[in-house]
């Protein structure tokens, strides 16, 4: 499905990613851990198509396309999702609003019919559950005034809705106490499909308890130095960062 | 440099037409107001308060008065800009009341909507007396220049006590037989005693050509009455606006404007109100939308007389392309208005790298206990939020689009009438719709 090869990418011209080769087949969980700064919040980005992001070499190829050449909004309705480490507050536009315009935009470029408020009122009603959202909240702001744990569960509602392909999951731990973080887990869990597959990108091995990956890659300094199974997330928990960025200084 | 423009054949016109035939109520008035504008001519950007606009183009453009044909348009074509088909409508084209296309419809006693040439007739001298109080002609030359053609307008009276919960609308319209012409309506709006009514005032262009609305519209509201006012200005691309509100208020009273303002190639809208009796207050909101060379000056001056009275202001400008937006905010506070509670803000947001905003708060206190703030924001439409929305499928127009909105939207959300609001929401969402980078 996804198929990363050789990627090097900057930002404002100071090289982040240096040489990234990745293959993640339908069906399966990625999990990309690192230290701070190793580029796995970049190579995040650089999936979803942020511009301030430059790709200098390498590709990236999405069910076959060339990812790279892909505005951002076409990826979306591609089926490439991100879920934000830091969700963006949105003053003035409706979660239902936003949400409806989201999954239209994706019907339209699917050429089919788009829904109309009443509809998708009800489609959505089913996904809140999923995260055990209040339905006050698709009438507030999108993100404004959230707390933490609200707008990543805020995250999830979209991914349910827009049910992507290719979902990425960018440090969605993060800021999490033990209920919020098992009731996002639950709710990427819910939407694993043998068609679909999921990218978690963090730097605890905690979400992993609940979120379980088949392969698990670490990235320093924008490489991946090293990759394996389940057990290698526990043998970071166990270890730390510093003997596998000795083992490859 | 002068401060004074003279523009002779403005002059020309405005002394033509204190000497022509007018009821004697009108006619003094007109001479007095030609009288100021041979004295105060048009401003110069040297005065203060035109600083950031020049009004050097419109004095050199020769303007006849409109004669108010209206044989090219139809109630259809008025049917966009006219909220309800049911609301009391005084429709004037081309600078003249058109009485085939108003519908007053049964008002109750005590509530009087009528064109100011019918108001002087029936009424007399309470009208007459009225007419430039609020107003004066020596206020500035665009307003000497509208009293020198006193004549055409409305008068809204109501009564004490009365309460009209259907708006009144006023709609302004020039089509091309009005091009190269201009317009000086005056608009008397009175409400009595604990009196309750909204007016909408609208300025309609469905021409190109170039012409001239100025506009002055004088507003008492008494002792608890409660006034809606809202101005919509949608003239055409090539207008010139120049539009004076200058309102008065008694003790306890609230008046509320709304400055919606979209058209003309040049516009000044000056909302100007004495807060003259204890306890009152007033909310000044707008919004300018503009694009293309437009340029959209708003001016409010907020006078706190008395004691204890309060006044809230939101404006919000968004700006495309080369467009010109100015904010000039006033607030003046006398010696004797302690306990004043005063608050001001002006956001913009600018589309273009191109675009240019002018925001002047200016608050004179002379009173020692009184709580004023202002504020001001000039910003651009933010790249996260931008990106966030396209990586949910938005496409970037429609994620402009959205975002534009949503930073208008709180200051609509403050129209009281549901239809208004829903109505200018989605004109403003329309507003920007082909705007590219």
């Amino acid at each position: 499905m996804l198929e990363i090869r050789d990627l090097h990418a900057a930002v404002d011209g100071t090289p982040i990613l240096k040489g990234i080769s990745l293959t993640v087949n339908a069906g399966e969980v990625h999990a990309v851990m690192g230290p701070n700064g190793s580029g796995k919040s970049t190579l995040a980005q650089v999936l979803a198509g942020h511009p301030a992001y430059e790709i200098t070499s390498g590709e990236i190829l999405y069910q076959g396309e060339n990812l790279a050449e892909m505005d951002a909004e076409v990826r979306a309705q591609a089926g490439v999702f991100l879920a934000f480490q830091y969700p963006v507050e949105i003053p003035g536009v409706s979660n239902a609003y936003f949400l409806r315009a989201a999954y239209n935009a994706k019907l339209k470029a699917q050429g089919l019919d788009e829904v109309d408020p009443m509809e998708f009122l009800d489609l959505v009603e089913e996904q809140l559950k999923l995260v055990d959202m209040d339905p006050a909240m698709l009438h507030r702001s999108v993100n404004a005034g959230f707390s933490g744990g609200e707008k990543k569960r805020n995250e999830i509602l979209q991914m349910a809705v827009l049910k992507p392909t290719l979902a990425i999951l960018d440090e969605t731990d993060s800021g999490l106490d033990i209920d919020a973080l098992r009731i996002v887990a639950n709710g990427v869990n819910a939407l694993r499909r043998p068609e679909n597959a999921t990218i978690v990108v963090t730097h605890y091995q905690r979400l992993l308890n609940y979120i379980v990956p088949d392969h698990v890659h670490v990235l320093a300094g924008g490489r991946i130095v090293k990759s394996g199974g389940k057990e290698l997330a526990l043998e970071l928990e166990a270890r730390g960062y510093d003997w596998l960025l000795e083992a490859v200084a | 440099m002068s401060t004074t423009i003279l523009a002779p054949q403005l002059l020309e016109q405005a002394t033509a037409s204190a000497s022509a035939a007018a009821p004697e109520a009108l006619r003094t008035q007109r001479a007095a107001g030609a009288r100021e504008f041979e004295r105060l001519g048009l401003p110069t950007t040297k005065v203060e308060d035109w600083h950031y606009t020049s009004v050097a183009s419109l004095a050199d453009t020769k303007f006849v008065p409109m004669t108010g044909n209206a044989t090219d348009l139809t109630i259809e074509q008025l049917a966009p800009y006219r909220f309800s088909t049911s609301w009391p409508t005084l429709v004037f084209v081309n600078g003249v009341h058109a009485p085939s296309l108003s519908n007053i419809g049964e008002l109750p006693d005590g509530i009087r909507v009528m064109p100011l040439a019918q108001a002087v007739s029936e009424l007399g001298d309470v009208v007459a007396r009225q007419l430039g109080s609020y107003a004066p002609a020596d206020r500035d030359g665009f307003t000497a220049l509208n009293a020198s053609f006193l004549g055409e307008g409305a008068v809204v009276h109501v009564a004490k006590e009365m309460v009209i919960d259907m708006p009144v609308h006023l709609l302004f319209v020039t089509t091309d037989h009005g091009v190269g012409g201009m317009q000086h309506p005056r608009v008397l709006l009175v409400a009595e005693r604990h009196a309750k009514a909204s007016v909408i005032e609208s300025w309609v262009g469905l021409t190109d050509g170039v012409y001239f609305s100025n506009p002055v519209t004088e507003v008492l509201v008494e002792d608890g009455a409660t006034l809606n006012h809202l101005k919509v200005q949608r003239e055409g691309r090539n207008a010139f606006h120049v539009g004076t509100i200058e309102a008065r208020q008694g003790r306890d009273s609230h008046y509320v404007s709304f400055c919606f303002s979209t058209g003309a190639q040049l516009s000044r809208s000056n909302v100007y109100t004495v807060l003259d009796g204890e306890g009152c207050g007033t909310t000044l909101n707008g919004l300018t939308m503009l694009d293309g060379e437009q340029h959209g000056d708003v001016q409010t001056r907020i006078e706190h007389a008395k004691p204890q009275c309060f006044s809230r202001q939101i404006y919000k400008s968004v700006l495309d392309d080369t467009s010109h937006g100015v904010f000039n905010g006033k607030v003046f506070v006398q010696s004797i208005a302690q306990q004043t509670d005063g608050k001001q803000t002006n956001n913009t947001l600018l589309l273009s790298k191109t675009a240019q905003v002018d925001a002047k708060p200016q608050l004179e206190i002379f009173a020692d206990d009184v709580k004023c703030t202002h504020g001001a924001t000039v910003g651009q439409i933010d790249r996260n939020s931008l990106f966030y929305m396209k990586s949910r499928g938005i496409d970037e127009d429609t994620s402009r689009q959205l975002l534009t909105y949503a930073f208008a939207a709180d200051v609509l959300e403050t129209i009281e009438n549901e239809t208004i609001r829903d109505e200018l929401e989605r004109v403003s969402r329309r507003r920007f719709t082909s705007s590219a980078d």
